[in-house]
């Protein structure tokens, strides 16, 4: 049977409704356009309630900034959900801050402190330039895609019916598990190496575990890789930190799956 | 123009569509190389259009604001996606999947239109699997279904909470292998900001590169608008933040009429607002509405307390607690469709009994479901001497592993564990079944510009069912679009390329740019958000749940003093020829300030009661929506002539030939 285990904070929930405003120090990273230095700026910000996500506390200091005819700080953020992979930010050194299983935009200040110094900084890899203060450029993940992330099926609706072709649940799941990467970069950002392979072993692995995807596994993976390493990734060295800081808590294995099936791939 | 022609095919419902086919031109596949298609929007109306348009031949530019085509709302759908299998054998058909939409979108969307969505429904689903989406699936390796929104078969296809992410990778894969073959040319973090026409017909779009600030022309001999919903005129709602109606409405002041813009879904099972700094609402997928209880205290004084937090959901007795929806609905229960149960959600906090402190949220409690399924596995795990709290554990778990994502979502964010305490809902501004009015073809009013999904209004009336959406999102793109604009594309055979030196283009540019430069240059002292918030808070107020004629006409002219506030005090920082997401906010806004008129208007001229439209003049002694079929079984197609009140109405009456117009009830 499962525990429900409750922890402390769960317990004496009510007991932080009364927390106060929150009075932050905000250290963000500035910088004007893909050809500017960019730097980190200081700005103190005050009235921060912990029910308020991270980018809604950002939200507060852009009207701020706008409200003292200064620039609204730029980041990338669209269905604050957790599901569209837009949003990044590097919070205090960690992709998506400091909780783990979620992205920025679910992120609540309650995990933080009165009083706290936050450092926000763009995500950073060779493959990741910087377009404008915290957005980066993440279009060689589309490329990699474009590569060969497809099954070559015309869409055209005359194929076989749904059901001509029975897979074995277990494998469906594992497949299922390897698609929910969201694509947002984390994993890339979390490696200090800027490798892509837990986000390209993703895409790899959930087409390699359909039978729709296994006639043209060889050519795909060998098509991925390469494009891959043309982007400036780096080299995976196994330790992991990608899947620690996944939202979508994707597996190491996937990148094991990838590996095997590239060398396979290479030697025929 | 004036003229609403439906096109609707001649014959029997279930040869419509198939007659139609056979009888409509082809382009031959050396000329296809020779035309080029727009495609403004890439979720999965947009997005499938793309890929098919492209395999069949045709040179497509897709254009999408976020900086990846996959990244596209139809991503945030959790709950699954309909097709008329049958295969789980319970009597499902093309034709029951097509009553159920009608008699659910309550007898307001088109006959013809609806029954070949159903047509093609299994067909989706085909094609998704060839594509490697990865559907749940039961222990023998078949495709697993659920039920959904109170029908009574099980035709839902889903990928555990998020079907719309896995239906939109298929989509974005297919893409993919075109843009990989050059013949779509995808052009991301880029915004369309007008249509072009030439001679009558739409030609191509200005569009700005959102990271250069560049004002673009792309010509092309058909354009597509598959932009999605208008829910953030209402500033709080599911929709992502950067969903928008600009598309939508640039091309509404070009001659395409917009069709029922009051038809709004309000979802019943969202997160509560928590403070006025809410950007967002969240939206927790129906099917929680299976297990879980609707309730609010049966006193003012309990829910009082709740609110001062001096009472805690779990300490008031059963007697005290009102089950409003089992009171009212016995035949349906907590499983009323998604208009029924907000109202009611709203009706109970407009009383006083809500039970958060801006006494705006209801409880969903899942303590009777706990025990229910606890009961259940003792029995099976033949477990003996159970305690009741070894049965709400045993219950938990099964909660859990249905809902586990939905409830962990959910503690992230309230910060409440609803394992332990009931959880708080509120309804919340979801979908929009008006749009663009098309034909039977899916063209707008204007030659060669086309809706597809949600930015279009035909399929889903005035009331959407769950799991719908992106059936219809998919039908449009991969199996209708296709065909319908080879029929028109037939005659572009010879034009060659659409130069965009023309003076039309010249002007639609001069035009946009003047705009741009007018928000820069205003420098007023009220940010974009100041105004799309309080613009917000006229439409929830006044247009929101339920409205009457007064508030209606408040609204309007709140909504026009609003308006010429904006142009006068509105203050955008930095240039124009820069990522600029204030300019960019700027934009959607000044159209949200007008659509919002225009969907007040609407509002106030439907005197009846439908689906997501309930006006308080117009309902039974027990307050339940009255329909006038008299007087307003018609779509309204509205015509811009200058300012969102002057719109001129057009009729398209509706005809249910092959269905009896009843009167909803889940008494």
């Amino acid at each position: 049977m499962r525990q429900f285990e409750l922890t402390h904070h769960q317990i004496f929930k009510s007991s932080n409704l009364q927390i106060k405003d929150m009075n932050l120090t905000l250290k963000i990273w500035r910088q004007k356009d893909a050809a500017s230095k960019g730097g980190i700026q200081t700005y103190p910000l005050g009235g921060i309630e912990a029910d308020m996500s991270f980018l809604e506390m950002l939200d507060v200091l852009n009207q701020e900034l706008i409200d003292k005819g200064e620039e609204p700080v730029v980041f990338d953020h669209d269905c604050r959900e957790g599901i569209c992979g837009t949003c990044s930010l590097q919070i205090n050194g960690e992709p998506h801050g400091p909780d783990r299983g979620i992205t920025t935009c679910q992120l609540h200040m309650r995990a933080f402190k009165d009083g706290d110094t936050i450092t926000i900084e763009p995500f950073r890899a060779k493959a990741f330039p910087v377009i404008k203060d915290l957005v980066v450029d993440r279009t060689s993940f589309e490329r990699i895609q474009q590569a060969g992330g497809y099954i070559s099926v015309n869409t055209s609706g005359n194929t076989q019916d749904a059901n001509s072709i029975p897979i074995p649940k277990d494998q469906a799941d594992a497949a299922f598990y390897a698609a929910t990467c969201i694509g947002c970069g984390a994993c890339v950002a979390a490696c200090k190496n800027a490798s892509a392979m837990l986000f390209t072993s993703a895409k790899v692995s959930q087409m390699a575990l359909l039978p729709q995807g296994e006639v043209e596994a060889d050519r795909r993976v060998l098509a991925m890789v390469e494009q891959m390493d043309k982007e400036g990734f780096g080299n995976c060295t196994n330790t992991g930190a990608c899947e620690i800081e996944c939202p979508k808590g994707i597996s190491l294995e996937n990148i094991a799956r990838m590996n095997r099936e590239y060398m396979r791939a290479s030697v025929k | 123009m004036g003229v609403l022609d439906s096109k609707v095919p001649q014959g029997p419902l279930a040869e419509k569509w198939v007659n139609h086919k056979n009888k409509i031109n082809l382009v031959n596949p050396a000329n296809k190389r020779n035309i080029d298609v727009i495609i403004v929007g890439t979720g999965l109306a947009g997005g499938s259009a793309a890929a098919t348009l492209a395999e069949l031949g045709y040179n497509v530019k897709t254009f999408c604001y976020q900086d990846s085509p996959r990244r596209a709302h139809s991503i945030a759908a959790q709950g699954g996606i309909n097709a008329a299998k049958n295969y789980q054998g319970d009597g499902d058909s093309d034709f029951r999947l097509f009553y159920d939409t009608v008699k659910g979108g309550d007898y307001r969307s088109r006959e013809s239109n609806v029954y070949r969505l159903a047509e093609v429904s299994g067909n989706i689903i085909d094609q998704c699997v060839a594509q490697g989406v990865p559907f749940a699936r039961e222990y023998g390796g078949l495709l697993d279904n659920r039920s959904f929104g109170g029908v009574l078969v099980s035709r839902t296809f889903y990928a555990k909470g998020q079907t719309g992410q896995q239906l939109l990778l298929g989509c974005y894969s297919a893409m993919n292998r075109q843009i990989n073959r050059g013949k779509i040319k995808s052009y991301t973090r880029h915004e369309m900001l007008d249509v072009v026409l030439v001679g009558g017909k739409a030609r191509g779009i200005i569009a700005r590169d959102l990271v250069t600030g560049e004002i673009e022309r792309h010509s092309a001999h058909a354009v597509v608008i598959a932009s999605g919903g208008y829910g953030n005129v209402f500033f709080l709602s599911t929709n992502a933040m950067g969903s928008n109606v600009t598309a939508a409405w640039k091309v509404h002041k070009k001659g395409a009429y917009f069709a029922n813009p009051c038809f709004t879904q309000i979802h019943p099972t969202c997160i509560p607002v928590s403070g006025e700094h809410q950007s967002k609402l969240t939206l927790m997928s129906e099917s929680l509405r299976n297990d879980g209880r609707i309730w609010v205290p049966k006193k003012l004084e309990d829910a009082k307390a709740i609110r001062e937090g001096k009472l805690k959901p779990t300490e008031l007795a059963e007697e005290d607690r009102d089950y409003y929806l089992e009171r009212r609905y016995p035949a349906f229960g907590n499983l009323v469709p998604r208009d029924v149960a907000s109202r009611a959600a709203k009706e109970r906090c407009d009383a006083g009994f809500g039970v958060n402190k801006t006494g705006e949220a209801v409880y969903l409690d899942f303590s009777a479901a706990f025990m229910r399924y606890g009961r259940e596995a003792v029995s099976t795990q033949k477990i003996d001497n159970a305690s009741e709290e070894d049965i709400r554990e045993l219950g938990k778990a099964v909660v859990e592993a249905k809902y586990g994502n939905l409830f962990q979502m959910y503690e992230k964010i309230v910060d409440e564990n609803p394992y332990v305490t009931p959880m708080k809902i509120y309804p919340a501004v979801h979908y929009t079944m008006g749009g663009l009015w098309v034909d039977y073809n899916l063209q707008t009013t204007v030659p060669g510009l086309y809706a597809a999904g949600e930015a279009n209004f035909s399929d889903h009336g005035a009331n959407r069912l769950g799991a719908s959406a992106l059936m219809q999102g998919l039908a449009d793109g991969y199996f209708v679009l296709p065909y319908t604009m080879g029929d028109y594309l037939a005659n572009d055979i010879s034009t060659g390329k659409i130069p965009t030196d023309s003076p039309e283009f010249e002007e639609a540019e001069k035009n946009i740019r003047g705009q741009l430069e007018r928000f820069i240059n205003t420098k007023g002292t009220k940010s974009v958000d100041y105004f799309h918030k309080r613009l917000g808070k006229i439409m929830w107020d006044k247009v929101g749940m339920s409205r009457n004629a007064t508030g209606l006409k408040e609204a309007i002219s709140e909504i026009k003093a609003l308006r010429g506030e904006f142009w006068k005090e509105v203050r955008v920082p930095g240039t124009i020829n820069e990522m600029n997401p204030e300019l960019e906010k700027a934009g959607r806004v000044a159209d949200f300030l007008e659509l919002g008129e225009l969907f007040a208007k609407d509002a106030l001229h439907r005197e009846e009661s439908c689906g997501g439209h309930f006006r308080e003049e117009f309902q039974t002694e027990e307050g339940e929506a009255l329909r006038d079929d008299e007087n307003f079984m018609y779509v309204a197609a509205w015509e811009y002539t200058g300012e969102p009140a002057d719109a001129v109405l057009h009729k398209e009456e509706l005809k249910y030939e092959n269905i009896e117009v009843k009167t909803r009830s889940y008494k």
